[in-house]
């Protein structure tokens, strides 16, 4: 495959690795986050690690969609399906998502919800053309790589008058998010934001409403590999405040496994030099400013929301996206007079101090044995770009001697 | 498949009677669907049998017309053999698909899944649930394709059965073949056999089918160049187990979780791990770039004219040129080796130049491939 090839070239990862090993510094040992799901499955599937050197550990972070979205949204999206009679359409990995009661869109869609899997928004808009006796929602979840879509077809929707479409939804923002991690978990410990930056203020309140986990302290990361298709849109420009008010690197990746390592590199040599930089290893898709028609269309239709629950991560302000006044018609949680109830996670489940890097997939009781691909618990193990399916599906071989659930996983 | 003897065949022998030959107009392939009476057993379904089934499906045994077969049981010269039975039900959407159609798929399944027991595949049964409503021309279509595969690989359809349902209760049709063949004696494929040291064989490019099923799919629809390899592979088992007799030790068609699944499978049958090389895995560009752009794996796509042989190390290259020198193995390739692992583990040197783990599928990655 010509342009993804190039990016996967045994060769040059082995040069790359090669530059890598001789410019660690062997007494040190080197954290480094990346944020997006997207970098984490690159890394288990094309088994990068394997050609880092031990002292450079990387840190699975929470830029995983479905991992992110807390079991309250995903039980709003299946009383839609149950109670409302609605076509709920929604991305794939979505239907996995452990809910309360059992429950997941999958299940639901077995008991007679009316669930359908689609491949982008625009396919959830023409499932309300074609089905105008129906009320048609779209589940919409996702960064700021699938907000933009999402705020197209809202748009579209008004422009037809059509009366039977609605999108709940939940879209989430990057930056509050690595402002957490770097906060410890802590939305309102941080120092204020500068400028008019949708990462929030401090508002003691939230810390109560967060999700169940007693420790919220986050590992000492010394550098980010920074957003790939998110920074397409939002650009390169808004790390810069991480990058100098916290003195961590960011280094924007693309997503293929050779984007990874030469990321890594960079940020290896930031450290070596101490430097707290952003730079761009994704130059060929990632500006300064990003898309701003994406911007602009994203900000006719969504506004802040006041706070919203990220799973492991708990109530943070200003840290996703609700549907604007003039577009309230489209707005399911509106329509449908939707309220949010907060649902703590499984007392056992770690996807919370894994998403913050405190602990790791092999440090949680129930990994590989009670939580797996099959049978998820925590969100990690959702999607092949949480920390955990990942590392259950690519990398466990290194955990030997943790027990491998495959009895009962029989087809 | 009960043929109405009360509804004698159009040409009876000439008899001077005033009785009124039974006239029955024919069956109105072009524009006709099926209804509910084609299912009930009666005149209707009789004319369905004789007019849409047993000519595409023609063979002694099923012109009997009896509720089952009678059918001979070859014998070995070295003795008694084993009778293999498989069975498997096929629902695959679109029912017609590039390289194929349900009708094929229905023998080529069923006809592979007694083949990798090491058996020769004899006869065939085909159960065939219709929806109301479902046109006979595309029917007829599948039940003539059906006739082709089964001649084809030299197993007839000798006994079957038609049911219809109501409208909105199944999706066009649904079959389901069995199929019987015989294990010579002292031939013995499984999938336990496995031993560390043993050679992984693959017989050709993976996951044309599932790319090729995919590609048709109402919401995707993308196009493609990409047919689906369906297949019946009793020939190029019985080259394979020439060339190496008695080192075959596992053979396997990698289908619905493709040859991921299918290779955890037998390590954990066998009690073994195994060592992947990625690049040594055959995959056509075009399935590579159809699978990157909609996020799938080759490696969990399935194949339906593809086998896996694990075969002793010493006979590894005697079945490899095997494989190869027959039109459906030309694109084998040696994929790996059988290991020690008290965790079953698959694993994989990637291309990459690092290490993971090739699990189990989880989930459903693509639904009604087959």
């Amino acid at each position: 495959m010509k342009y993804i090839d190039e990016f996967r070239d045994g060769a040059l990862a082995k040069h790359i690795a090669e530059r890598i090993a001789a410019e660690v510094k062997p007494d040190h040992h080197y954290r480094f986050m990346e944020f997006c799901g997207g970098h984490t499955h690159a890394i288990s599937r094309y088994g990068v690690l394997e050609l880092l050197p031990p002292n450079v550990r990387m840190i699975h972070g929470p830029g995983c969609p479905v991992c992110v979205l807390p079991i309250g949204r995903v039980d709003l999206a299946i009383e839609l399906a149950l109670q409302h009679d609605v076509i709920l359409c929604t991305y794939g990995d979505t239907l996995r998502v452990p809910a309360s009661g059992g429950l997941s869109l999958t299940k639901a869609k077995a008991r007679g919800g009316d669930i359908r899997m689609v491949y982008s928004a625009g396919d959830a808009l023409q499932m309300a053309r074609d089905n105008p006796e129906k009320q048609v929602v779209f589940f919409a979840i996702g960064f700021e790589t699938t907000t933009p879509p999402t705020a197209l077809v809202i748009r579209d929707a008004a422009r037809e008058g059509l009366k039977n479409f609605s999108v709940m939804c939940s879209h989430v923002l990057t930056p509050p998010a690595i402002r957490a991690i770097l906060d410890g978990g802590r939305p309102s410990a941080g120092p204020p934001p500068a400028g008019s930056a949708p990462s929030g203020g401090s508002d003691p309140c939230e810390a109560g409403e967060r999700g169940g986990h007693g420790s919220h302290e986050t590992a000492e990361i010394e550098g980010f590999v920074g957003p790939a298709h998110v920074s397409v849109v939002i650009g390169s420009d808004p790390y810069a405040k991480f990058a100098q008010e916290y003195q961590k690197p960011v280094v924007i990746a693309g997503f293929e496994p050779l984007d990874v390592l030469q990321a890594i590199l960079m940020l290896v040599r930031q450290v070596n030099e101490g430097r707290a930089e952003v730079e761009n290893e994704f130059t060929r898709a990632v500006t300064p400013h990003g898309n701003l028609n994406a911007q602009a269309v994203m900000d006719d239709v969504f506004e802040l929301r006041e706070a919203f629950e990220w799973r492991g991560l708990g109530t943070m302000p200003h840290s996703a996206l609700q549907i604007r006044e003039k577009y309230r018609e489209y707005d399911a949680e509106a329509r449908f007079n939707l309220g949010y109830r907060s649902v703590p996670d499984n007392k056992a489940c770690e996807c919370g101090a894994i998403l913050r890097g405190v602990k790791e997939p092999r440090d949680c009781k129930i990994f590989g044995t009670v939580c797996t691909p099959e049978n998820p618990i925590g969100s990690c193990m959702v999607s092949s770009e949480g920390a955990c399916a990942a590392h259950y599906t690519y990398g466990r071989f290194r955990d030997i001697p943790v027990v491998a659930a495959t009895e009962g996983a029989e087809a | 498949m009960r043929v109405d003897h009360d509804n004698p065949p159009p040409n009876p022998p000439n008899q001077a009677s005033a009785v009124k030959k039974t006239y029955t107009r024919p069956l109105d392939i072009r524009h006709g669907r099926i209804d509910m009476g084609h299912g009930a057993g009666g005149k209707a379904a009789a004319q369905l049998i004789e007019e849409l089934f047993l000519p595409a499906l023609d063979n002694p045994f099923l012109r009997q017309g009896d509720d089952g077969a009678a059918l001979p049981l070859p014998v070995f010269p070295e003795g008694p053999g084993q009778l293999v039975m498989a069975t498997d039900g096929h629902v695959v959407s679109p029912i017609f698909f590039p390289g194929g159609d349900l009708g094929c798929l229905a023998v080529h399944g069923t006809v592979n899944d007694v083949v990798m027991m090491g058996a020769k595949p004899l006869y065939l049964s085909a159960s065939f649930i219709i929806e109301e409503g479902y046109p006979l021309v595309d029917l007829q279509r599948i039940v003539q394709s059906m006739g082709v595969a089964a001649r084809e690989a030299g197993v007839p359809v000798v006994t079957g059965d038609t049911k219809v349902v109501e409208q909105g209760k199944g999706d066009g049709v649904f079959i389901s073949t069995t199929g019987v063949g015989l294990l010579p004696p002292g031939v013995s494929v499984s999938g336990r056999n496995a031993r560390p040291g043993d050679v992984i064989l693959v017989s050709g490019t993976i996951g044309d089918h599932g790319v090729a099923v995919l590609s048709q799919r109402e919401s995707l629809a993308f196009e493609t160049t990409i047919e689906s390899d369906t297949a019946a592979l009793h020939t190029l088992v019985a080259d394979l187990m020439a060339a190496a007799p008695g080192a075959v030790r596992v053979l396997r068609d990698p289908t619905r979780g493709g040859l991921a699944t299918t290779l955890n499978e037998i390590a954990r049958q066998s009690g073994v791990g195994m060592r992947l090389q990625e690049a040594a895995i055959p995959v056509k560009p075009q399935v590579d770039a159809a699978c990157e752009l909609l996020g799938l794996d080759p490696l969990y796509v399935a194949n339906e004219g593809k086998l896996i042989a694990i075969v002793a190390p010493e006979a590894a290259e005697a079945a490899l040129a095997a494989l190869r020198a027959h039109p459906l193995g030309a694109g084998a390739a040696r994929i790996g080796e059988v290991t020690t692992d008290p965790h079953h583990f698959v694993q994989m040197d990637t291309r990459f130049g690092g290490r993971r783990v090739v699990d189990w599928l989880s989930g459903e990655q693509l639904p009604r491939i087959c």
